[in-house]
């Protein structure tokens, strides 16, 4: 039996256990449990316990026999040392016993005397941890925007850590937030500007993306090696030194407070990072294909628009997707631009209501939910190209 | 031939691109240079409106004749400040429509009221009114009327186009605005928030590249706070840090890991004693910066990731014969393939983070010790209202961009190409 081995997978599993455990825990204080009598020194007891039996039954039994079992006892022991929470608090302590077995299934006494055995382990745990790590570290803020959305101000400023949620309310109570936000707060209308923006930013950006992108791709023309290199320089220009002088000249031509104007600039600032992702892609098809339509005596309009935009649709996918990203996310312009409640984007409306001290947190939050959720949709749904779009493109942002 | 289809192509290569060059040269470019020009000058946010002579047309009847109506012209110059001259107005009435009373500075033909009035003072304001009746002793078309608006025109100066310069906004940016402190912040946030989101990024990028399950998922869900908008996200982490009923310091004190609530946003140093000795955290700029690494190491995850996945397998499978263990392959094999596309993200990131401006701005305005440059911009050009001081400074942030940007391009401009 090889002891140091042996005691450091002991340690470290005891202690990917206690977090595993800490985060359910965490999670159900904020369902309004009361967890305080749960003491660190029983639960180092009961990890170090399990661990142990873990590797010392190794696959000698079943393993599933195995896990389910040593779970189970675990949870009753558990149960019975802290009896205070309601059923469903132990049967996550279950899943997590469960989990937890079946994560270190592979560990017997004879894998513990293997070569590099503690660096095997100690990269096995870090993975685990990193992934209970960044799920919680992402997820938490995502989580707490979606459920303070279905409370009320009052009752959070009584008791900041009790997230739960009453379903048994009747529908319009549950949706309260949401149908004040759209009623009251006319976030439909948001909505629609915020849409029309995107999507016209995307159409535009496209349009003028295209063509430049195929010529600076294809063509020979005096300037285009100036022409590429400064596509990637302004790309990189920041939009805090465009502020102020743009502000002054939409003020001079009245384009604030317009949503034209917005477009006008969404365009401006999308397009060098569009025509520069088009571009590598166009340059990847083979220009054969081209020639021959040439030669069938097709223009070059007829070629863009029958050769290459049918064969660059992925890459056209992936430029639009995240230009819409761009745009349905973008504040600092609609912050300067837009005062007028009538022409806010979704991400303007939500800076507006949070000027007003007074306005309740869960209104707020409902909003935010609003604009995240679409996005969220959207990249879940299309991953791939965003992916595709986010690797190309966003070096900025 | 060759030579005619040649001239066809470059004619159609400009056809083709000139239309984005000129979107973004009007909006990119000419700003840029905009900007040269305003921060040497003193504007302020109410210099940058154009003076305007304006009327508003009242008509009122008079009971006792039905068939005259009274016109009030509600003259006035918008500006507070400047003067227009040579101010005109013009307006059309109905047709067979007779003055009982005109102004002499106006007079009255083919239908078309015209009045030359010199020089509005700033602030200037006068009632202008007329009786007017109809010739033939039927009632007014007062329809149309009212649909007829005043034309007004005058000359103004703009102080935009005027050739007066002034170097007092830069002494200003320099000598009167902390600008030490304003740099250092500067640095401070772009600095450990680039590495910082590297850092995050590799450790995220080398756990996703193992073997486990649900190991999409969780590569979908890394890339989450970079794809979610800025405001909502910035929200939702105020209200989670928030001292007085933030969900943070709740939980924090109901595990007595702290005995009071503390203020991560909005408390600019927080001191502590380490091995006896005491120091002085900046605590409102820490949490922010958490918040940009938070953000943005999705994106060197993502680079990263790109990296690793296209080392070959059988670099590994040859360390697993010499009996490398997994410490030694990360730092022999993995580390060496990816230190190029982490010199180039840290040089990039760099950049745009020394840009950030919604970030801070949503979490703490600036306040407690999170000024950057890019906030001065904002509270020089629209909080103070002083257009000419945040030009100057956004001017000192193009100039310290274009210096790193120099930099970088010397350094690996040929490996951004390859990206």
């Amino acid at each position: 039996m090889n002891y140091k081995s042996t005691l450091i997978y002991l340690i470290i599993s005891t202690l990917y256990l206690l977090t595993l455990k800490l985060v359910w825990i965490i999670l159900s204080v904020l369902q309004g449990l009361e967890l305080t009598n749960i003491t660190l020194e029983t639960n180092l007891i009961l990890g170090l316990s399990l661990s142990l039996l873990s590797i010392l039954f190794g696959n000698k039994i079943n393993l599933l026999i195995k896990n389910l079992g040593l779970s189970l006892i675990f949870t009753y022991i558990f149960y019975v040392i802290n009896n205070v929470a309601p059923l469903w608090f132990y049967f996550g302590i279950f899943l997590i016993y469960f989990l937890f077995l079946n994560n270190i299934r592979n560990y017997d006494l004879k894998y513990l005397n293997q070569p590099h055995v503690i660096e095997k382990v100690t990269f096995k745990y870090i993975t685990l941890f990193g992934i209970v790590f960044f799920s919680l570290v992402i997820l938490f803020p995502f989580y707490i925007m979606l459920v303070t959305s279905f409370k009320t101000q009052a009752s959070l400023l009584m008791n900041p850590l009790d997230f739960s949620l009453d379903f048994t309310k009747n529908f319009k109570e549950f949706f309260k937030s949401y149908i004040v936000v759209f009623k009251t707060y006319n976030f439909s209308r948001y909505i629609l500007t915020s849409t029309i923006v995107s999507v016209g930013t995307v159409a535009i950006t496209l349009l003028f993306a295209i063509p430049a992108a195929y010529a600076v791709a294809r063509l020979n023309f005096f300037g285009k090696t100036f022409l590429s290199t400064s596509i990637l320089i302004i790309y990189m220009f920041p939009a805090i030194v465009l502020v102020i002088p743009l502000y002054t000249i939409f003020s001079q031509l009245g384009l604030r407070n317009s949503i034209s104007g917005l477009l006008i600039v969404y365009t401006a600032t999308t397009l060098p990072v569009a025509i520069y992702m088009l571009q590598g892609y166009f340059k990847s098809i083979p220009k054969e294909i081209e020639d021959a339509a040439l030669i069938d005596g097709h223009n070059w309009f007829g070629i863009i628009l029958k050769i290459i935009i049918p064969l660059s649709l992925p890459a056209i996918a992936s430029v639009a997707l995240y230009v819409f990203m761009i745009a349905w996310n973008e504040f600092l312009f609609s912050l300067m631009f837009l005062d007028n409640p009538k022409t806010f984007t979704l991400s303007r409306a939500i800076n507006y209501l949070s000027g007003d001290a007074e306005t309740p947190r869960q209104f707020l939050m409902a909003g935010s939910v609003i604009v995240t959720l679409p996005i969220l949709l959207i990249f879940i749904y299309f991953e791939k190209y965003l992916v595709g779009g986010l690797t190309s493109g966003s070096i900025k942002g | 031939m060759a030579d005619k289809l040649s001239k066809i192509e470059k004619r159609t290569a400009y056809a083709l691109i000139l239309p984005a060059i000129l979107l973004v040269f009007s909006i990119i470019l000419f700003p840029i240079f905009a900007n040269i020009w305003i921060s040497f000058k003193e504007v302020e946010l109410k210099d940058i409106r154009i003076p305007e002579p304006r009327a508003k047309k009242i008509i009122k009847s008079i009971p006792e004749d039905p068939t005259k109506l009274k016109i009030v012209y509600k003259l006035r110059n918008s500006s507070l400040l400047e003067n227009i001259t040579d101010v005109k107005l013009k307006d059309k009435l109905p047709a067979n429509i007779e003055f009982v009373n005109i102004d002499p500075r106006c007079n009255f033909k083919s239908r078309t009221l015209s009045c030359s009035f010199g020089e509005w003072k700033a602030k200037y304001r006068e009632n202008l009114e007329f009786i007017i009746y109809n010739v033939n002793g039927n009632l007014i078309d007062k329809k149309y009327l009212k649909s007829k608006k005043p034309k007004l025109s005058g000359k103004a100066d703009n102080i935009l186009l005027t050739t007066n310069f002034t170097l007092n906004n830069f002494k200003k940016v320099f000598f009167k605005n902390d600008f030490k402190d304003l740099l250092l912040t500067t640095f401070y946030f772009t600095f450990f928030g680039t590495l910082g989101a590297i850092i995050f990024g590799v450790l995220a990028a080398q756990l996703v590249n193992q073997k486990f399950s649900g190991r999409t998922f969780m590569r979908s869900i890394l890339l989450f706070p970079y794809v979610g908008p800025v405001v909502a996200l910035a929200y939702t982490w105020t209200l989670l840090l928030d001292p007085n009923s933030g969900t943070l310091n709740a939980l924090l004190i109901k595990f007595q890991i702290l005995d009071q609530p503390i203020n991560l946003l909005g408390q600019k140093y927080l001191t502590f004693q380490f091995l006896g000795i005491d120091l002085k955290l900046r605590l409102a700029l820490t949490t922010v910066i958490f918040f940009e690494i938070w953000r943005y190491f999705p994106l060197a995850f993502l680079f990263v990731l790109a990296r690793l996945q296209a080392i070959p397998k059988d670099l590994y499978e040859a360390a697993d014969v010499d009996g490398a263990g997994p410490l030694n392959k990360f730092f022999n094999i993995t580390l060496p393939q990816i230190t190029s596309i982490i010199s180039i993200l840290f040089m990039i990131r760099f950049i745009w983070n020394f840009n950030k401006f919604e970030d801070i701005f949503l979490l703490t305005g600036g306040a407690s010790g999170t000024r950057t440059l890019p906030i001065n911009v904002y509270e020089q050009g629209f909080a103070i209202s002083n257009i000419g001081m945040g030009s100057a400074v956004s001017m000192v942030i193009v100039l310290i961009l274009i210096i790193f940007m120099i930099s970088y391009f010397k350094l690996i401009g040929k490996k951004a190409n390859e990206l």
